[in-house]
């Protein structure tokens, strides 16, 4: 039973992390009804830009972390102006193909800077374990919940107790009357990307220190992501939160029990999550249904 | 046929001859390149079927090259396979297995398109970007069929068709890169005749109103649900195809040989040919096997192909949203403007 709770714990951690991530998606898909495929290889980007900071700068642990956070909601704003913002209104396909131009271009990137080596990422909690009643639990894991939770309460209250979060609120539900009562809606997409580019930016810091730093590393992520995104309902932020917890407990536990998924068979399973969700309960779990009119 | 048509099969005809004739002025290395870009352009004609006339978003055809290239693979290799007391083996010849591979990946194209159907727009894509990253994984589980991570040689079989000491044909003999070549690029220009045939009639006309608009379509009578499976099915065929000859022209399959990066690729691909357009695909697939090349002119750094790829992507995207073919249309129409006003 010991092993069970160890599992579930170790599972709440990367599910706090997917959580992150598809979040991330949901604040995009929300205010602009757009998928950002880009998103993964962004936070990859951003984690690289702490770990120069912390490797090569002797910068300590946290003022990078907030340094990167601050880069990371630049670069979000800063690819919604100059990026995203001429193809709003362009057919889907357009702006699909523009997020994969992303995914190469941070991609390369991060190898052409930094090299494609695998590296080392700190990380700020010991390497210790509690022991709770027999169980052994991580402070690593620990600690990865804690901020994601921090992290999503944070944003809760900037949503709701802000005048800021009030205008990105309505300019994602209904951007003409916003802009009727002086909402610059424009401007507040470009802060849903600097958010969503914030989030994927934790997600990415907090992943880096167990599956170690290289280019390629949030691909994986993404994917257990957008599962988690369209398990808890694409539209809703609960729902990803939610999803992404139900998620990394349930591939957590799947690969410790089931002997044929093993770890080898998680991306397939996460996929034949994504795939089921979309055809059974298109809406997700927390979504509300679409209704269309013709 | 209407007269632009016949312009157009005299244009075809000119064109085989070039294609036929093309090795006897270039270098062996060249026509091994050259061979690549057949394979790829045979992909990117199944890929724009789908995505460009049909409207169906896939980033995940990669995986269709992938099933392609592991059956010719399995095909040509003998695997010795046993299920129960019978032992599968099978060392058949490598042109045999070309078609083979394209009925696999049809099928089950075909197939993925039933599930597709409740799809649209990013929810397709999304799963097909899914399928494209999860694949590798599964080939990697099923050790006894795919040879897992190590993958499949196939150099030195003798299933595989000249590899140690070229071809003979009609008294000519061919490199073994000569003999990719021509049978790229044969298999290239034949599926091209067939998909400007299968898209100049019926089928095509309705693969366009379906991506135009499917509300439209289907009150006219279109039915959705077959002509959506149906986009699905060739575009997965042709797709088979070009891993078939993926893995012959690299005698070796692996899971890496088929990463999510060559299904984006493909898609960068049909975006610089033109989306919509079948000739033009040819310079997708020249910028595909080329550009990296290109790329490692401007850094030798591993990464720079990608940021190359991924920055004309989004410029393509931004400034000519319909690729090369929509720049020669472009200049087509301003140069006969002219041409008019003269008269």
């Amino acid at each position: 039973m010991a092993a069970f709770f160890q599992q579930v714990v170790s599972g709440l951690a990367s599910g706090g992390i997917y959580a992150a991530l598809a979040l991330a998606l949901v604040l995009i898909h929300r205010a602009t009804g757009v998928i950002n495929f880009a998103q993964g290889e962004m936070a990859m980007f951003t984690t690289y830009i702490a770990w120069t900071l912390t490797a090569n700068h002797g910068w300590s642990y946290w003022p990078a972390f907030a340094a990167t956070l601050v880069f990371a909601f630049a670069l979000g704003v800063g690819i919604q102006r100059v990026i995203i913002r001429p193809i709003e209104r362009g057919p889907i396909l357009t702006t699909v193909i523009i997020t994969i131009g992303l995914i190469l271009v941070f991609n390369g990137l991060a190898g052409w800077i930094w090299s494609a080596e695998v590296r080392a990422f700190p990380s700020p909690f010991p390497n210790d374990t509690w022991n709770v009643g027999g169980v052994a639990i991580s402070v690593q894991d620990v600690g990865t919940i804690a901020i994601v939770l921090v992290l999503v309460a944070l944003l809760w209250a900037f949503f709701q107790f802000t005048k800021v979060g009030l205008a990105l609120r309505a300019s994602a539900l209904n951007p003409d009357a916003s802009r009727l009562v002086g909402v610059r809606v424009g401007w507040m997409l470009a802060i849903g990307w600097g958010l969503a580019a914030l989030l994927g930016a934790v997600a990415g810091m907090l992943t880096a220190p167990t599956i170690f730093l290289d280019p390629n590393m949030m691909q994986a992520i993404l994917i257990y992501s957008f599962a988690a995104a369209v398990l808890g309902g694409i539209d809703s932020p609960f729902g990803a939160v939610a999803g992404g917890m139900i998620l990394g407990v349930g591939l957590n536990l799947i690969g410790a029990y089931v002997d044929f998924v093993g770890a080898d068979l998680r991306l397939p399973v996460a996929l034949l999550i994504i795939l089921v969700v979309l055809l059974v309960r298109p809406a997700g779990l927390f979504g509300k249904a679409i209704t269309r009119r013709v | 046929m209407r007269r632009r048509e016949l312009i157009g099969v005299g244009v075809f005809v000119l064109a085989v001859a070039a294609v036929m004739l093309l090795p006897r002025a270039i270098s062996d290395f060249r026509a091994q390149q050259l061979a690549y870009v057949g394979i790829y352009f045979i992909a990117l004609l199944g890929l724009n079927v789908l995505t460009g006339f049909t409207g169906q978003i896939s980033l995940g055809h990669g995986a269709f090259m992938l099933i392609g290239g592991y059956t010719t693979a399995i095909l040509i290799s003998d695997q010795g396979l046993k299920i129960g007391s019978h032992v599968f083996s099978s060392d058949m010849k490598d042109i045999w297995t070309i078609p083979i591979a394209g009925l696999v990946a049809g099928i089950v194209g075909f197939l993925f398109g039933f599930p597709a159907l409740r799809l649209t727009g990013l929810y397709l894509a999304l799963a097909t970007f899914a399928v494209a990253v999860a694949a590798p994984a599964i080939v990697k589980k099923y050790e006894l069929f795919t040879g897992g991570g190590g993958g499949v040689n196939l150099f030195g079989l003798p299933g595989l068709t000249g590899a140690v000491e070229g071809v003979e044909i009609f008294g000519h003999r061919l490199s073994f890169n000569e003999w990719l070549y021509y049978l790229s690029w044969t298999i290239a220009l034949v599926l091209f005749a067939v998909a400007w045939a299968i898209l100049r009639g019926r089928i095509g006309r309705s693969f366009r109103a379906v991506r135009d608009s499917e509300l439209a379509a289907a009150s006219s009578g279109v039915n959705l649900a077959r002509y959506k499976t149906l986009a699905f099915g060739i575009s997965a065929f042709y797709a088979g195809v070009a891993g078939s000859l993926l893995a012959i022209a690299t005698t070796f399959v692996n899971p890496d040989t088929f990463p999510i990066t060559l299904s984006i690729f493909l898609l960068v691909g049909v975006v610089v040919g033109g989306l919509g357009s079948l000739w033009p695909l040819v310079v997708g697939a020249v910028f595909i096997q080329f550009l990296p090349l290109w790329a490692q002119e401007i850094s030798k750094s591993p990464g720079a192909p990608a940021v190359v790829y991924g920055v004309v992507l989004i410029l393509v995207m931004l400034a000519l949203p319909m690729g090369a073919a929509g720049l020669v249309r472009r200049i087509v129409s301003l140069t006969t403007r002219g041409y008019h006003r003269v008269r």
